[in-house]
């Protein structure tokens, strides 16, 4: 690991202060961050420890919920509100990493962790347009069954690893950020970008720019949520397909839905298309498989990944008609 | 910080894991460093009473901090009842993966006790966690065992924590 100098920051106003240096990192848990370093895939100047900012998860007068950036996983999780109201995203974190990592990573962190492409990490042996620009990628002819299905391109094509940002992409979470010109808010969907010819910018975020906090909008009234996530092994592991979904049913007809994908594309996936398809249609399977075969007609399999594309079906037909089931 | 209840003060560089400053610098090898990337679980830790993997925790983030490791389990009288309940079901072969899964277990008992639940856990808001086998395995999944000695962790960790969970941690 090369050498770094370390601050903590008192606020979020000083560490943006410190975080728009050169070569400068935010650090929440680490359980991403000093991986990359420990290998070399990134070295930065100083880390910016961002683990004292605010963790605090507050009830929204309109119901919803702004939780602090710094939140741990665990929290979340287990917080009565998130269990209650927003099962998507407490499954959806339960299912990501081990106990012992969800306690260390904070949301943020999670948020702006990092493709798990072996090519990505393989400094030494590997080429990767997402580590070194322009050098080509060796997944794409490569060992590439993890790897996505959608919103890939000839220079990228690389998962987001996280299952929180599933949940978060179908609840319409909203990302507030604090940069050295001030605060905005992005939809998380709008947050992370496609790889285009430019993997390597994989944010909207600016130099500098922090994660302050996430901010959750009411479900629709009446909707029940979920999540689902098919893994090679039945624990801790990274997702093949998942799938996170708000569904509300009427006299047999969907009036409301969300539906986001995990482990197919370099984003969190919200599957819109799917979504044109379910609303105002009959809360069945033949509907649902449907939906899902209309979402996934623009996949593009790899060699070895051709199999998401059935899985992914199957998966959001399964899920749909859970909720479904949940919500009659 | 605190380890295992004794002040300790160190000068470490900003690299330092929180696992090689227990092992290299404190000398408490009972922490294992098994694949020193957050995959295995076998450098798990309490920090405040919290699982996690020193391996992946720098150590200057834990200043302050109360940290229990294997060696800071067994009490006056002895070993914890996990310890002893390890030995009576054969949970373990090489050993290796045990400190880990003993100081994971004892955090895992804390969790389930405060109602976390788990990914396999039915319902999300239950106030009480029955810490069956299946949620057993879904909240150990973070340590691994090479020997294949799960069966004999899972029932250590059963016949400890199984009837009331956190009450013997």
């Amino acid at each position: 690991m090369n050498p770094f100098g370390y601050a903590r920051a008192a606020d979020a106003a000083d560490a943006v202060r410190l975080g728009s240096a050169p070569r400068a990192a935010y650090l929440g848990g680490g359980t991403n961050l000093v991986d990359l370093m420990r290998r070399n895939v990134v070295a930065p100047a100083t880390l910016v420890d961002v683990t004292g900012l605010s963790s605090a998860i507050e009830e929204r007068p309109d119901g919803g919920l702004l939780i602090g950036a710094a939140a741990r996983n665990t929290a979340v999780a287990e917080h009565r509100a998130v269990r209650a109201r927003y099962p998507l995203l407490a499954r959806a974190i339960l299912a990501g990493g081990s106990a012992q990592i969800r306690n260390m990573a904070t949301v943020a962190g999670n948020i702006l962790q990092r493709t798990r492409c072996p090519y990505f990490y393989d400094v030494a042996g590997s080429r990767c347009n997402r580590r070194h620009p322009g050098q080509g990628c060796d997944a794409i002819d490569g060992h590439n069954r993890d790897h996505a299905i959608l919103g890939g391109s000839p220079a990228c094509v690389a998962t987001h690893p996280s299952d929180m940002c599933v949940a978060l992409a179908a609840a319409d979470a909203v990302v507030h950020l604090r940069g050295a010109r001030g605060a905005r808010v992005l939809p998380l969907t709008e947050l992370h970008r496609l790889p285009g010819d430019h993997p390597e910018i994989e944010t909207e975020l600016e130099a500098g720019e922090l994660i302050t906090a996430v901010e959750l909008p009411p479900l629709p009234p009446g909707a029940a949520s979920g999540y689902r996530k098919v893994r090679d092994r039945a624990g801790y592991a990274f997702a093949l397909v998942s799938v996170a979904a708000v569904l509300r049913v009427e006299r047999g007809v969907i009036t409301a839905v969300r539906l986001a994908l995990g482990g197919v594309a370099p984003k969190p996936w919200r599957a819109r298309t799917a979504e044109q398809a379910l609303l105002g249609a009959p809360a069945d399977p033949a509907t649902f498989r449907a939906a899902a075969r209309t979402e996934l007609a623009a996949a593009v399999p790899l060699r070895h990944n051709a199999f998401k594309i059935e899985l992914a079906e199957r998966t959001v037909t399964a899920v749909l008609a859970d909720l479904a089931g949940e919500a009659r | 910080m605190r380890v295992n209840g004794a002040e300790v003060e160190a000068a470490v560089d900003p690299r330092t894991s929180l696992l090689d400053l227990l092992r290299e610098t404190l000398g408490l090898s009972g922490t294992k460093k098994g694949c020193d990337q957050g995959a295995c679980g076998a450098c798990t830790v309490l920090a405040d009473g919290e699982r996690i993997l020193s391996c992946l925790a720098l150590a200057v983030q834990y200043a302050g901090r109360e940290i229990t490791t294997v060696e800071g389990l067994a009490g006056p009288d002895g070993p914890h009842p996990l310890q002893r309940a390890f030995i009576d079901h054969d949970g373990f072969q090489c050993g290796y993966c045990t400190p880990g899964h003993l100081c994971s277990a004892v955090g895992m008992a804390a969790e389930a006790a405060r109602g976390v639940p788990s990914y396999v856990t039915a319902d999300l808001t239950a106030d009480r966690v029955v810490l069956d086998r299946d949620e057993i395995r879904e909240r150990m999944s973070g340590n691994l065992c090479r020997c294949g000695a799960h069966n004999g962790i899972v029932a250590a960790i059963a016949a400890t924590y199984a009837a009331g969970p956190g009450e013997r941690a």
